[in-house]
């Protein structure tokens, strides 16, 4: 019989100290827990989840079928290259350009990225003289249909915290260098209103098809800590 | 909530610590607490989540990892809204006395779900009482409940650029007092304005700010 110490030795997370529910749950996990010796121990944090899930699923209040269904969502159906599209087309078709500055949301619904922290989309175009980041100060706010989930640095105290008062500082440690008269715009998504930042066209591009354009298309571009 | 949630201008929080190549979950238990804050029936609304999470004691909020917070809010949100007992989140054991539910997200409706184009715009009868060009000062507030107006900008004067619409009111929504929807500006500050004459006199920073957040400058 394993000890919880021993499950928890080369797991960088730490489990949870604060009143955990699930407490007596976790334990019995452990008890009953039918040891692999073959494969990696679960942290605590993945048993007492695995008996939050269990009982939600007993009770007959989630369906684990549809936990798999939005993990694949996430995992496959949402990312960057939904947002590359967007800025590409907005590169090559000045039409479309106009709809999304007039109707980000709608412009962006036309190439099928709809859905939560998405309804409400505005598109913030980069140009010479001008640099747009964006940032949640309060939680984690992003575009997910146009951008999936962000990355655990969005997410985190460190970009959160300096990316008002010190944008440029922020920007120099993604490698990204401003002239001091280009005017950062930090957006601060403190609604349910999400912004995609349009990247500047990279020069030299002038042949390239959209498709082709997407590839040149970064996260971090469309997030506004690098340009292309 | 003057929570340390709300961290917008702070020093000290160390190095911004980007991963190569991050995948979407870093672990499976990632995934499924994503899952289940999307599926779960927490009888809770987005506001009321994000307060949920705000309300983990600041030394604990900073310590914990992302999903960390998701998994504590979660748990939390399922026991106020009744849909679990405190005994069943603490044993894991189901109450067999109430009847068996059925799952409000089934896995052949996840896919449409995900991709509904909600919106949180409400039609309502007061008309905006600002207009793009205004000149506004973020209040002086300190609400002990949900708020989404930083300290950063409280007191602070930028001007109106942008109405979004009514937009449903997260200090009413939060605390399950009804959406009550109010106009949404987005508000533009200079750099030196918030944070004084060291900051550049170039950079700017908007923040989405709802009527009642506001008086005329």
């Amino acid at each position: 019989m394993q000890h919880a110490s021993e499950f928890c030795e080369g797991h960088a997370l730490t489990p949870l100290s604060f009143g955990p529910p699930l407490g007596e749950t976790y334990r019995m996990a452990h008890d009953h827990h039918d040891h692999d010796h073959g494969q990696e121990p679960p942290s605590d944090i993945a048993l007492r989840v695995k008996a939050l899930e269990s009982l939600l699923v007993e009770k007959g209040l989630v369906d684990p079928a549809a936990l798999d269904a939005i993990v694949d969502h996430f995992e496959h159906k949402v990312g960057p290259r939904n947002g590359a599209r967007v800025v590409a087309r907005a590169w090559t078709d000045p039409a479309y350009l106009e709809r999304l500055r007039a109707d980000a949301t709608a412009a962006i619904a036309e190439l099928g990225y709809t859905g939560g922290q998405g309804e409400h989309m505005i598109a913030v175009e980069n140009a010479p003289g001008v640099h747009n980041l964006v940032v949640c100060t309060l939680c984690s706010c992003y575009p997910w249909p146009v951008l999936g989930l962000p990355p655990v640095w969005y997410k985190s105290a460190p970009f959160r915290s300096r990316a008002v008062i010190d944008p440029r500082g922020v920007l120099a440690e993604f490698g990204t260098v401003l002239a001091d008269d280009t005017e950062v715009r930090v957006w601060d998504s403190t609604a349910e209103v999400r912004y995609l930042v349009i990247p500047e066209r990279p020069a030299g591009t002038e042949g390239l098809t959209a498709e082709a354009l997407a590839d040149l298309v970064t996260r971090d571009g469309m997030i506004g800590t690098t340009r292309l | 909530m003057n929570g340390v949630h709300d961290m917008g201008g702070m020093h000290g929080l160390g190095p911004i610590a980007p991963e190569a190549d991050e995948t979407v979950f870093h672990h499976r238990w990632e995934a499924r607490v994503h899952a289940m804050v999307l599926a779960a029936p927490t009888r809770g609304n987005i506001d009321a989540g994000r307060h949920r999470r705000e309300l983990i004691p600041g030394s604990e909020y900073l310590r914990m990892t992302y999903y960390e917070k998701w998994l504590e809010g979660l748990c939390g949100m399922l026991v106020e809204g009744g849909v679990l007992s405190p005994e069943e989140l603490a044993d894991g054991k189901a109450d067999r006395s109430t009847p068996r539910a059925e799952p409000r997200l089934g896995a052949p409706a996840v896919a449409s779900a995900l991709t509904h184009a909600g919106s949180y715009i409400r039609k309502v009868t007061a008309r905006a009482q600002f207009k793009p060009g205004d000149r506004v000062r973020a209040c002086n507030l300190h609400p002990t409940g949900h708020t989404r107006l930083p300290r950063y900008v409280r007191g602070h004067t930028g001007i109106v650029e942008r109405l979004h619409g009514a937009h449903v009111f997260p200090d009413s929504n939060a605390h399950g007092a009804g959406e009550d929807p109010r106009h949404l500006y987005s508000v533009r500050f200079n750099a030196q304005e918030l944070w004084g004459p060291d900051a550049s006199p170039t950079d700017t920073v908007r923040v989405d700010l709802w009527e009642p957040y506001l008086e005329r400058a």
